[in-house]
């Protein structure tokens, strides 16, 4: 008999549909002289102790599995960095659980509590995994707009008015990727005031909470009544420069700690050894990395807003993550179109807006995660672009 | 002295990149350009600011043969003067390229550059010993530079990222 891959593929995956800018991806990649701001990664190399710690557990032999959960120095260390940063108390043991980076700590919460139809509420434009991770489970993810005119924060009205019997989930992506919106304490209040009507669970993906400008980030989880209701997802990739490293972890309610460790211990068994151990000497020496990072993308952050709104395109100040998310409809462009547009014409790679859900739609991300002369010179190109097309 | 708006801010500017033009310094640190220009002249004016230039790797120029020297120096301090009047006496020279009072085992360390052994030799026993006061010597050869003022001397390498990631 014929193999056909078809006849075997689950409906599930092949509804899921790929992502938008894969095309366009390809093509930038194979481009020469291509200067990007396209890159959702820090551009700095994990600091160099961090990265000796890693080397140094080689060295030792630590080339085994760690538990299940993570190395419980590991664990500890994140249970004091959760306390000293963000004023949030967990127990080490019971309520942490180290990850293949944040995006597993999302996959196995929504795995462990989405039944088929079940709806999560989606804030959008974000990160592009939780709504077919969603799909995966069987259940119905739900785009909440946010604008530029409310700063991208979700607001309490929006949440109220998606709010259903079935929904048993809000993702609250902040500080968010694409826009860089945050939420403030003020408005976050205003969204447990409405949580606390319901009986809904938080997913909060911090995975941003170091990098914020003018303001320290604040967990949703230190407001009234919400510790209890909300998974907290973190990890090292973007405050450390950890990327490549792949880990995070997730810290919450014990019983739901307990039930994501099985799909990780079944999946996955235990996050990168060498990883945990670099993560240890992160977390115990790493502030003042964080502090040094976070001043230069806050020039960066300056100057690229600067630009866009001089040149014309309208651009929201973002207050946290890494990137710009400015307007391109005076050009009269749609988002896709802009994006191919100034890549095959000027050869710079930005991405559409809509790649992070449709209400992207009139916008692009650019990172500022380059040096200043990479941004500066992409500002350069972007403008002659913007004349041309104008 | 009146205090400088943004100092700090605006010499942690300068130092990683002084070709950055005054919009943009003014955009980094929130200042009007008015405001960065006045500021810089003030520094300028005070000795905080005491020059600009390119951070260079001298081994890539060809035809620039320089050697390299760093020199302890033992001294005994001068009556009412301590150390000041030597080191005075010392930083005049053009082949002294960096001067510094330490603590430990040595008073003096120095830079010294030249463009042969031979010529940094002759500075030490001529010029260096012999001052009144200086007790001994201990010549160092610069034989690769690595590391200068926090700058790694290798060429830098690529952006090894994706061009695009999400």
């Amino acid at each position: 008999m014929t193999f056909k891959p078809e006849n075997f593929l689950s409906k599930a995956v092949t509804q899921l549909p790929p992502s938008g800018i894969r095309k366009f991806f390809d093509i930038a990649a194979e481009m020469d002289d291509v200067i990007s701001l396209g890159v959702g990664e820090p551009d700095f190399v994990t600091p160099w102790h961090i990265r000796d710690e890693g080397v140094y557990s080689l060295e030792k032999g630590h080339t085994h599995y760690t538990p299940n959960r993570g190395l419980s120095e590991l664990r500890i260390e994140i249970s004091n960095y959760m306390k000293r940063r963000f004023n949030l108390s967990y127990e080490p043991l019971t309520q942490t659980i180290v990850t293949v980076g944040g995006s597993e700590a999302i996959d196995i919460f929504l795995r462990s509590v989405i039944e088929p139809g079940d709806e999560v509420l989606i804030p959008e434009p974000s990160f592009v995994c939780y709504k077919p991770i969603t799909q995966l489970c069987g259940g119905v993810a739900v785009p909440v707009l946010t604008t530029a005119e409310h700063s991208f924060k979700l607001t309490a009205e929006a949440l109220s008015s998606a709010i259903t019997e079935k929904t048993k989930v809000l993702v609250l992506p902040y500080p968010n990727n694409p826009t860089g919106g945050i939420m403030t304490k003020e408005d976050l209040e205003e969204i447990a005031e409405v949580i606390r009507k319901h009986d809904i669970m938080i997913l909060s993906d911090e995975i941003y909470a170091e990098l914020t400008y003018g303001r320290k980030h604040i967990s949703i989880a230190s407001i009234d009544g919400m510790y209890e209701r909300t998974m907290v997802v973190s990890g090292f990739s973007k405050a450390y420069a950890m990327t490549g490293w792949r880990l995070g972890y997730a810290c919450g309610h014990p019983d739901i700690i307990t039930q994501m460790t099985k799909i990780h211990q079944y999946a996955i068994m235990s996050a990168p050894t060498t990883a945990q151990y670099a993560a240890i000497e992160a977390l115990r020496n790493g502030d003042n990395d964080i502090e040094v990072m976070r001043e230069e993308y806050d020039s960066r952050r300056k100057i690229i807003v600067s630009g866009f709104n001089s040149m014309g395109l309208d651009c929201f100040e973002p207050e946290g993550a890494f990137y710009a998310f400015p307007s391109i409809k005076s050009t009269g462009l749609s988002s896709g179109d802009f994006c191919e547009k100034l890549l095959y014409s000027n050869k710079v790679a930005v991405i559409p807006g809509t790649a992070f859900g449709d209400c992207g739609e009139g916008h692009i991300r650019c990172s500022y995660a380059y040096s200043l002369e990479n941004i500066n010179e992409a500002l350069e190109r972007i403008e002659s672009f913007v004349k041309k097309v104008r | 002295m009146a205090e400088i708006k943004n100092a700090k801010k605006l010499v942690d500017i300068l130092h990683k990149n002084c070709k950055l033009s005054l919009e943009q310094v003014a955009t980094m640190a929130d200042m009007t350009v008015p405001e960065v220009a006045a500021a810089i002249d003030a520094l300028e004016a005070n000795g905080t600011i005491l020059g600009y230039g390119a951070v260079i790797n001298w081994d890539k120029i060809q035809g620039k043969e320089t050697v390299t020297a760093y020199i302890e120096l033992q001294v005994s301090p001068q009556r009412h003067k301590g150390f000041n009047r030597l080191a005075e006496r010392i930083y005049q020279f053009p082949e002294v390229k960096s001067l510094n009072l330490m603590s430990g085992n040595y008073d003096f360390g120095i830079t010294v550059e030249a463009s042969s052994i031979q010529e940094i030799a002759m500075f030490v026993s001529e010029r260096l010993a012999p001052m009144e006061s200086v007790l001994d010597t201990a010549t160092h050869f610069v034989l690769k530079r690595y590391k200068s003022d926090g700058v790694i001397y290798d060429v830098p390498t690529d952006d090894d990222r994706e061009v695009i990631s999400l």
